[in-house]
């Protein structure tokens, strides 16, 4: 049942099946640098230098 | 091999032998022989030979020799034997303590605001000594300073470049693309200054010391007065991390040397443990970024490693659960 709507949905045209491989992937990178990297400022929080950057920024430069 | 049979059973075992091959011809004979052939080698006679045979004597010999020779080679001396030795533990420095460095869990990057810390004090203490040749103002930039701050810095500095259009040299003010200055301008300079000891080079001195960033801590905060009978020379310094025990680099950090600009108390192990984290930072500037790579590589990978599981599991269930039934022919010409 699933499986047939996958299918029917993605598999069967080619240009379909590609282009959802593509965007999938796409996604997934996106989503998953996303949640790692929250994980990772909480972890670190107070640490890096975006933490303490506005100490010492004057004007709008790096 | 050959020693651990008494002579007795290597002359009956020819006799087993033979009897075993011709056991399907000769049937009932050659079966008794066997058995009395068990029974003769179990007999007191065979152990006398165990522990009289010059055969048991050789290769207990060779085998003590041989484990002596094989122990020697891998540790050097013998056990339960004493022994003297002209130099001593110290000699190989005290081993440094282990200290929980804020980026030495699997997921902990540098705490920047100790690594800017440490930058100050290498800056106003360690750098009339030493150098730190692989860092480049720019590579403070989004570290530990932003860009104005580090083109400040860059720009108190002088540097030496041209040729100019007539061919001469000339002096410029520092640019982000310029590398710390050195304190000396060649290693003779700086083996002059110190009374022959050459300061190293701080870029890599964590990965290049045995037990790093520890060790370099304890050596800065490790500073006592040399226990009783041991020499130290005019212009040494006792200091037990150091192997050896002489130092040629004095104590240099004291409680307030340096005047922290966020406010933290400049201790000497505050201040050992801030440019500790900076030269840290120095010879592993890519940590924060490898750790954060490798976490998302471990994650990754093993989620591919669960579905390749997964497939192969997949692929194998009907191979394995198969059953081969032998259906014998009716035979029917019979
Ligand atoms: C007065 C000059 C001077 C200053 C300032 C100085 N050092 Fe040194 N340092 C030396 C000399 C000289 C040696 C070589 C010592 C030797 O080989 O006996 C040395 C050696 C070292 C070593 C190597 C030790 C080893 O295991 O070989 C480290 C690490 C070190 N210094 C760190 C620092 C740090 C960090 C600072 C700043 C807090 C600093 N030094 C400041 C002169 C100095």
């Amino acid at each position: 049942m699933l499986g047939n709507t996958f299918y029917n949905s993605i598999v069967k045209r080619n240009s379909v099946y590609v282009s959802t491989i593509f965007l999938g992937a796409f996604t997934f990178g996106v989503g998953f640098d996303v949640a790692v990297s929250s994980f990772w400022d909480r972890w670190n929080q107070g640490k890096q230098w975006k933490d303490i950057r506005d100490k010492y920024v004057q004007d709008a430069d790096s | 091999m050959l020693s651990r049979l008494p002579l007795a059973a290597l002359k009956s075992s020819g006799a087993v032998g033979a009897s075993r091959s011709t056991l399907s011809a000769a049937g009932k004979r050659s079966a008794s022989q066997v058995r009395f052939a068990s029974t003769a080698s179990s007999s007191s006679g065979a152990f006398q030979s165990l522990f009289t045979s010059r055969a048991s004597l050789v290769s207990v010999t060779l085998f003590s020799a041989g484990s002596i020779a094989w122990y020697t080679h891998l540790y050097g001396s013998l056990p339960f034997i004493g022994e003297v030795h002209a130099n001593s533990l110290a000699d190989d420095g005290l081993h440094p303590g282990v200290y929980p460095w804020p980026h030495k869990g699997l997921f902990d990057t540098f705490d920047h605001a100790s690594i800017r810390r440490g930058f100050q004090v290498y800056r106003e203490v360690c750098a009339a000594c030493h150098s730190l040749d692989r860092i480049a103002w720019r590579n403070l930039v989004g570290v530990s300073h932003t860009a104005d701050e580090a083109r400040l810095l860059a720009e108190d500095v002088e540097y030496t470049d041209g040729p100019d259009d007539a061919g001469e040299m000339f002096q410029r003010p520092g640019k982000l693309s310029d590398y710390l200055p050195p304190p000396y301008p060649n290693e003779e300079a700086a083996r002059a200054g110190n009374g022959g000891a050459l300061p190293p080079d701080l870029s890599l001195i964590i990965k290049a010391r045995h037990g790093g960033a520890d060790y370099v801590f304890s050596l800065l905060t490790g500073y006592v007065d040399p226990p009783a009978g041991v020499e130290i020379r005019e212009g040494m310094n006792y200091n037990p991390y150091f192997p050896g025990g002489a130092i040629s680099m004095a104590r240099l950090l004291f409680d307030g040397l340096v005047e922290y600009e966020d406010g933290t108390p400049a201790t000497t192990s505050q201040m050992a443990k801030d440019v500790v984290t900076f030269l840290n930072w120095a010879a592993e500037p890519e940590l924060d970024e490898r750790k954060r790579l490798g976490l998302k590589a471990v994650i990754l990978f093993s989620a591919l490693f669960a579905v390749s599981i997964g497939v192969k599991r997949f692929k194998w269930t009907p191979i394995k659960n198969r059953k081969i039934i032998y259906k014998p022919p009716v035979d029917n010409a019979l």
